[in-house]
Parts: C-alpha cells; structure tokens; sequence
C-alpha cells in the first residue's frame, strides 16, 4: 500500500511551487497595462515639453473635465466586457438622465429629489439589459443598439429640441469647481473612489473571478457555480447607474439639460476600454490599463486641440490608435497561441 | 525485482476480447529492420520557452504494425503526436517518412503525405454538423463543384456503422459528450485513408463495447498494411491490440519492445522508474447515511431515474457511451434542466437548476469534459484549483492572491499536479495533468458528496492509483461518491454498489458481490435481457 501511495510522484520530488513562472520585471514590463501607461506618459512628457499651454494646470482641469463621463463609465465597462458583453445604450442613458432632471427640475422639483429619479431610471434602464441579454437570451450588442435607440428616443420625447439651462448654482459648482488648492476638478473625487470600489470588485473579490471565468469559458464557469445571470443583470445595472451619474454630471457641467447630450459618447467608453487592453472577446483586461486608456485618449485629444490641430484630425488619430492597439493585441495573441492552437483543418 | 506484481492485463481486461499479452502480437511479425520503417523519429527535441516537453524522442512505426506509446502523464506523448501531425515544428532531430526526411510545416502538409492524426483532445467545429465536421475541407463534389451532401451524409453513416455507433449524421457537435465527439475525431481519421494513422489516447473516454469496434478497425487497417500508432494509459489495451511498444519518460525514450517479450510490471517500471500496481485495492468504510436522494429524474434524455448514495459509499455507475450517465449527473448537480423528479441532499429538496445551490448543499461535480466544463483554460493553474472555493478564500470580503496561492498551493502538491509556477496557465498542461487539476479543484471544496465523471480519463498508472486510493479514503471518512466510469475494471474494483443505465434508463443495479463483467455488460447492452 505505501508503494501506491507514493506512486504518484512520478518524479520522486515533492514540488515546491512558485508562485509565478516569470520574474516581476518581465510581468510587469510586458503586459498590456504596462504598454499603455507607458504611452501615456510619453505623450504626457511630449505634451509638456512641445505643446504650448499643455503644462498649464488648467489643461489638466479640462482634460479631467472632459474625461470624466468616459472614466466613469469605462469602470462598468471593462467589467462588461471582460465577460464577454458589450453595453452600447451608456450614452443614451446619459441623454436619458439628462433630459429627466431638466424635466423635473423645470417642473419645479429640487434637483436632489430629480437627480435620485434619474438614478433610479439609470438602473431600471440598466436592469432591462441585463434582463434582455440573460433572461431571454438575446446577445447584447444587439440588446443595446436598440436600447440605444430606444432609450435616446425616450429622452428626446421628454425634452424635444428644448435645452434646460437653469440650474442651483451650488449644484453646478459642484461639476466644474476645484478641489481647493488644486488643478483637479471635485468629480476627480467620484471617479478615483469609483475607481477604487471597480477595481476592488474586480481584482479582490469572488465575483470578479468569476466575471473573468464567465468571459473566458461560460460552460466551465456554470460547472463551477459562478451565477452568470446574476452576475450580468448586476453589471448592466451598474453600467445603468453609473450612466444616470455621468449624465448628471454632464447637464451640471455644461449647465445644460438636452436629450442629445453625450450622443456617440459610447464609442469613446469602448475605444478607452480596448485601449486599455481588455480584450473584446472577454477574459482579459484590469482597470489600472482601462484608466490610462481613457487618459491617454483624453491627452492626445487635449495635447493635439493645443496644438491647433482639428477635431477631425484628432479623431482620426484616436481611430488609429486604438486600431493598432487591437491588431497589436491580435498579433501578440496569435503569436502566443500558435503554440497552444490545436489544428481547426 | 519483486515478483508480487502480476501482470495486470488478462485479468483486468475491460474489453471481452482481451486475450493473453502474446495474442495479438503473434499475428504479425515486425518487418525486418533493414527495410525503411514507414515512419521513424530519432532524438526529436521540443522545447516551450522554459519547459522541455521532449528531450530525445525516438519512435519506429513499421507498416502492418501496431505500436503502443506509453509514459506517464506530461512524458511528452501527445507533443510527439503534434510533431508527427506538424502541429509543432521539432527543435532538433530526425524526422522520416517511408525512409524520406521531412519537415512538416503544418497539418495540411503531413495530411497529404499520408497522415491521420486523432488528437487527445477532440477538436470539433460545434455549429457544423458532425458529417461537416468529418469531411472538413474534402467534401466529396458532384457537377460544378457544390457539395455532395447526400454522399457525404451515405459515407458518414458507413463510417458509424464501422465503428458501430448510432450518431446522427445531421446533429451539430455541439453538445456531443466527450466520447461521441472522440469517435467523430475517429471517423474523420479513418476516412483519410492514410498510411500512418496516429491515435492520441482514442480511447479515454470510451466503454468496452466502443473499445472493440475501435480495435476491430485498427487492425483491418494493420491488415491493410498500415502503420499505426496507439497511445493510451490502459496496459490491457496495449496488449490486446499492440504489436510493439514504446516507453517514454520525462520526454525521453526509454525503450522499444515486442509486446510478447514484456508485462505489465516490466513496463510501469520502464514508465516510472519503480513498481506500481495498476489498481488500487479498495478499502472498506463504514456505510452511514444516505447523503443523496435522487427519485424520477426525467429529461428528454433520460427517464425515471433513481439512485441513492450513501455516506462511506463508493457508488458506480456504469454503462455504454451515450447511456445518459453524464446527463443525470449534470442535471443532479443543476447545470442541466430536468422536467421532473427530486433530487435530495442529506433529506433537504435541491433547488433544481442552481449549481451553487448544489455546492452549498455539499455536492461537488467532476466533469467529463474537462476543458469545456472542469477547467476554465486561459487562465492559471491557481485560480482554477480555488475557482470552487473562491468565496470561502475572502477575508472581509476581499479575496487576495495570496489566499489564492496559498491554497493552490496545498491543493497542486496533495494531486502532484505537475507544474512549477502557480501562474503557469492551465491549458499548456498534459492532459492528465489537467484532469488532476479538476480533481483537486473539486475536492477542495470539500464536499460530502462527490459526483466524479471518468475521473481517471487519460490519467497514467501511478495518479490513477493515486486518484483511486483518494476516493477509498474520501469513502472512508464518511463522504459519499458517485462514479461515472466507462472503464469496466475501475468501477468492479472501486464501486460498493453498481448502477447501470442503457438509454436513458436504470437497468439494474448490482451490489459488490454481485457486479462483475458479464451482469454489468449484460445490463449494459440488454443482452442479457433476453437471456
Ligand atoms: N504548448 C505548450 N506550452 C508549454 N508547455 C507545454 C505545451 N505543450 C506541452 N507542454 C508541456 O510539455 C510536457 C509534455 O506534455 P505532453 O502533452 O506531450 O504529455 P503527454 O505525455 O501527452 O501526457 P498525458 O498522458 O497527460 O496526455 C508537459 O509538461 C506539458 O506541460
Ligand atoms: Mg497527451
């Protein structure tokens, strides 16, 4: 009996185990996050060096500013994405937001009272994706580009072509005041401690194993008893919500409510998410990269509006970055599979 | 040498026709050395970053001959096999073809020199039908080059009918159990019609009936004058169907031998470097309680089921590939709908359709297919070990690598899993490596009762006697286990009482002195119906 027992070290050796196979430099050094906060700091140090004004604290400012709505959203977004899904309405529940608490507060209701409203739509907006991708089976790509449509038509149904602009000015000072003392607009706040909250759920808790599970292999993460409806009904809800939030944060800070506002900015959610390295077909990706994604995109923009160059030119760069950013991804992929590929002819 | 080690093979034999060692062997004599071997490897070498998968792999196919590789799990086996296939390109050595070096560049090129290969792990198109799937890329054409379906749908169905299988030629292979999809991999090899076909652990996951079939068609074709390659972790296989056989260790070549010249001993000792016997003795535990209830289990794919499981009890189910084993365990743990029935957890009703329900409950479930279900691949060996039990893990909530690691740790050396780093990722792992990965991920959560599903499909000697010896002592501190086994001598040796299912149905269910080959074969067929 202790010659079987025994057997099965084939070796002999009892096996220390490593916690992992390559050294720190070159974990650290060769991933995808790494890449990209890289390139944001060159573009950073090109900026501060070439670009007149780009030093000036108040690009920073604006840039956070004007980021904002995308970093937030890119938070749920990753998390979506790394399952597998895709949320395009995130825009249209900005406009959807927007357009309520323009609505409510008109009619003469505190814009507290309209802001929680708005929330709650965001999440029931948010809930129907979910419920639409898991209960019923439906892929979402599909779901949300009819609740993009959907949910933007509702929001100009409420509002037309009218733009509420009359709002508590202790609000409005809210989305475009300073933390005192420093360049870094108050919503810096919302985002670093949504960040946080994201990246906790995602790196250091059982439900973001199995978010990264659910993308990687569906049928393997059913066998292990991750909840994958609930898991997806939670994260719509959540990309639903923190939507709500943005598009508040959008009306206050142009200090206008419209049913077209943010139109489009899902692309910009997206682009930042694969950006940052996470892949579009699931499993793969973490928020620090998504983070320097969205920056990166927003320092580009910034560093080339300095520059005097044109809103076309700087979405064509976008574009191109974040098409090489995926055939980079794609190439890097290939080559490391062509070792673990089994023949498909 | 100690002499206590009886050669395993005839007595032992899930396949009917397993006669003595020498048997198969005497019908043809390997051709004369001087004459260029239809196939030949010498000292190839492969190498994955770090890990040395092959050092010198040497390897002789003579046509008209079976030769059998062997070795333990991670020997470099199936890395050989992809080096055959020009799946992977050797670092170093010699590759020849009927006496011709060649250097395969890829699949296409060893296709058409003559090479079938039948991968460890089925590879299928799932939205294409399995006819599709068997004819990939040479349909047979008719007028203006379209697609002759009905010729190929005829010659799909002659080639199930070889195999003696009923598939329809028409389903997707999507949702084929692991067995079906093995035997659509067969399908598509032998109807290359090749010179050489390669068969990478055919049988793993099937029952002795498919066995036969199988073996019946390896030598016709052997008769045929081909050469052919077997590879497999059942020596009662290598002997009844292998002419020649080489051993391999650590990704090095050990030996060649006849088969007549050598025994089941002899050869785990070549594979291991020490004795190992081949089946672990069962010991006896106390049977308690009945930890788990199942009463009219009705689905599409299986009606009326009833089984119990007790706490001590080793429980088998047996029965031919396609039988529904793996449907009732899938639906008793919750991943498969059922229309009706109960299923009942140390006397409290299951939620139906609710696998954390079920794990909760205590019930932990070892997979079939473990790269589709038991392993989620592209991931790491650590976070699949602890995947099950990533909430038990957490600290406040928080769940760390460190915590991670840790019981990676604990879990990777209790099954030996072979691997150096902890990150390293789960699908670069031999396949039985893999198969001991979800094993350890599954009883790590410590459930009471345990469904595993072939647990020792493509797992070599010394971890299936280990996997064997493991589920003895889970018996004995109280668990319950539900075995599903395709291999006739593992359920005979481990099982206290044995179930056995035939489409869809419960046929009989035998206790320990009454379960031996021919009442579960009987019950398994329904040959003995009529008798
Ligand atoms: N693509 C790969 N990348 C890294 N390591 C690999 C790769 N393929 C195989 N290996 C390693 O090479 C070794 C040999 O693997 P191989 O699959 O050839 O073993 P095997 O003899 O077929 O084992 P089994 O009986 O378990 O199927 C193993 O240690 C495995 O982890
Ligand atoms: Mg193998």
């Amino acid at each position: 009996m202790s010659t079987t027992a025994s057997a099965a070290g084939s070796t002999g050796e009892t096996r220390a185990y490593r916690d992992y196979g390559r050294p720190l430099w070159r974990r650290v050094l060769l991933s995808r996050e790494a890449a990209v906060i890289a390139l944001l700091i060159l573009v950073w140090i090109v900026g501060y060096t070439q670009v007149p004004h780009f030093a000036a604290p108040i690009t920073l400012t604006f840039l956070l500013q004007d980021m904002a709505p995308v970093l937030l959203i890119a938070l749920p977004m990753t998390l979506i994405i790394i399952t597998g899904e895709i949320d395009l309405s995130v825009a249209s529940v900005m406009g959807l937001s927007s357009a309520l608490i323009g609505i409510l507060t008109q009619q003469g209701w505190a814009f507290g009272a309209a802001f929680l409203v708005a929330l709650i739509v965001g999440l029931v907006a948010g809930l129907v994706n979910g419920v639409l991708v898991t209960v019923v089976g439906l892929p979402s790509l599909a779901v949300t580009i009819g609740t993009l449509a959907l949910y933007r038509g509702i929001a100009q149904g409420l509002l037309g072509s009218k733009a509420i602009t009359d709002f508590p000015s202790e609000w409005t000072s809210l989305a475009t005041g300073n933390i005192p003392g420093t360049p870094l607009p108050i919503v810096t706040v919302l985002i670093v401690v949504l960040a946080l909250v994201f990246g906790l759920l995602l790196h250091f808790t059982p439900f973001g194993r199995g978010v990264y599970a659910i993308g990687l292999s569906a049928d393997a993460a059913a066998f292990s008893g991750v909840r994958i409806t609930r898991t997806k009904i939670i994260l719509f809800a959540l990309a639903g919500l923190v939507s709500a939030v943005a598009g508040a944060y959008y009306t206050l800070r142009f200090g206008s409510a419209r049913g077209d506002n943010a139109t489009g900015l899902e692309l910009s959610v997206v682009a930042a998410v694969l950006l940052g390295g996470v892949s579009i077909f699931g499993g793969r990706g973490a928020l620090p990269g998504v983070l320097a994604g969205a920056l990166l995109i927003g320092a580009i923009a910034s560093a080339l509006r300095l520059a005097g160059i044109t809103s076309d030119v700087i979405n064509v760069v976008t574009g191109v970055l974040l098409v090489l950013s995926v055939v980079i991804a794609g190439l890097l992929g290939k080559l490391r599979f062509r070792r673990l590929r089994i023949v498909k002819s | 040498m100690p002499d206590d080690i009886p050669p395993a093979a005839p007595a032992t034999g899930s396949t009917p026709s397993a006669g003595a060692p020498s048997g198969a062997a005497a019908s043809t004599a390997p051709a004369a050395p001087s004459a260029p071997a239809a196939l030949e490897l010498r000292d190839i070498s492969k190498a994955f970053g770090q890990v040395i998968a092959l050092r010198s792999g040497t390897l002789r196919l003579e046509s008209g001959s079976i030769h059998a590789l062997i070795g333990e799990n991670g020997a470099g086996k199936s890395t050989l096999v992809k080096i055959i296939a020009g799946l992977y390109q050797r670092d170093a050595g010699e590759f020849l073809l009927g006496g011709e070096s060649v250097d395969f560049r890829s699949t296409a090129e060893s296709k058409a020199a003559g090479i079938a290969v039948i991968y460890q792990e089925p590879t299928l198109f799932p939205d294409l039908s399995v006819t599709e799937n068997i004819f990939m890329g040479r349909q047979p054409l008719k007028g203006l080059r379209r697609i002759d379906r009905a010729a190929m749908r005829e010659q799909a169905l002659g080639l199930f009918q070889r195999l003696g299988v009923r598939i329809h030629p028409d389903r997707p292979a999507r949702g084929l159990s692991i067995a079906d999809q093995q035997i659509i991999e067969i399908a598509k090899a032998i109807s290359l019609d090749a010179r050489v076909l390669v068969m990478d652990e055919p049988t793993a996951a099937l029952s002795g009936v498919e066995v036969d079939r199988l073996f019946a068609v390896a030598r016709a074709l052997r008769d045929e004058g081909r050469a052919l390659l077997f590879i497999s972790h059942r020596f009662d296989e290598v002997f009844a169907l292998c002419d020649t056989v080489t051993v391999m260790r650590d990704g090095a070549y050990i030996a060649t031998q006849p088969i007549a010249e050598t025994d089941t001993a002899k050869l785990v000792r070549q594979m291991v470097g020490r004795d190992v016997a081949e089946l672990f003795p069962k010991q006896e535990a106390v049977i308690g309680d009945e930890l788990l209830r199942v009463e009219g289990l009705t689905s599409p794919l299986f009606a009326d089921v009833d089984l119990s499981v007790r706490s001590g009890e080793i429980v088998g189910l047996a029965g031919l590939v396609g039988a529904g084993r793996s449907e009732v365990v899938r639906a008793v743990f919750g991943v498969d709908r059922y229309d009706s029935g109960t299923v009942t957890v140390e006397g409290r009703a299951l939620a139906p359709h609710d696998p954390t329900a079920a794990m909760r409950a205590g019930l932990a479930l070892v997979p079939e297919d473990r790269r589709a279900q038991g392993l989620v691949l592209g991931t790491t060996v650590a976070r699949n070990l602890t995947m099950a039990i990533r909430s038990k893990l957490t600290k406040a909530g928080i769940l760390t690598r460190a915590a991670e690691n840790q019981a990676a740790r604990v879990w990777a050396s209790r099954l030996e899993v072979k691997s150096s780093a902890l990150d390293a990722e789960v699908g670069t792992f031999s396949g039985g490596n893999q198969q001991k990965v979800v094993l350890a991920k599954w009883l790590a959560t410590n459930p009471k009762v345990l469904i595993v599903d072939e647990p020792t499909r493509g797992i070599d000697v010394g971890t299936k006697s280990e996997v064997h010896r493991l589920l003895s002592e889970l018996a004995g501190q109280g668990l319950g286990i539900l075995m599903i086994s395709s291999e006739l001598p593992e359920v005979l040796g481990m099982a206290d009482r044995v179930i056995v299912m035939r489409e869809g149905r419960v046929t009989a269910e035998l206790s320990r002195a009454d379960a031996n080959p021919e009442s579960v074969m009987s019950a398994a067929t329904g040959a003995g119906a009529a008798a």
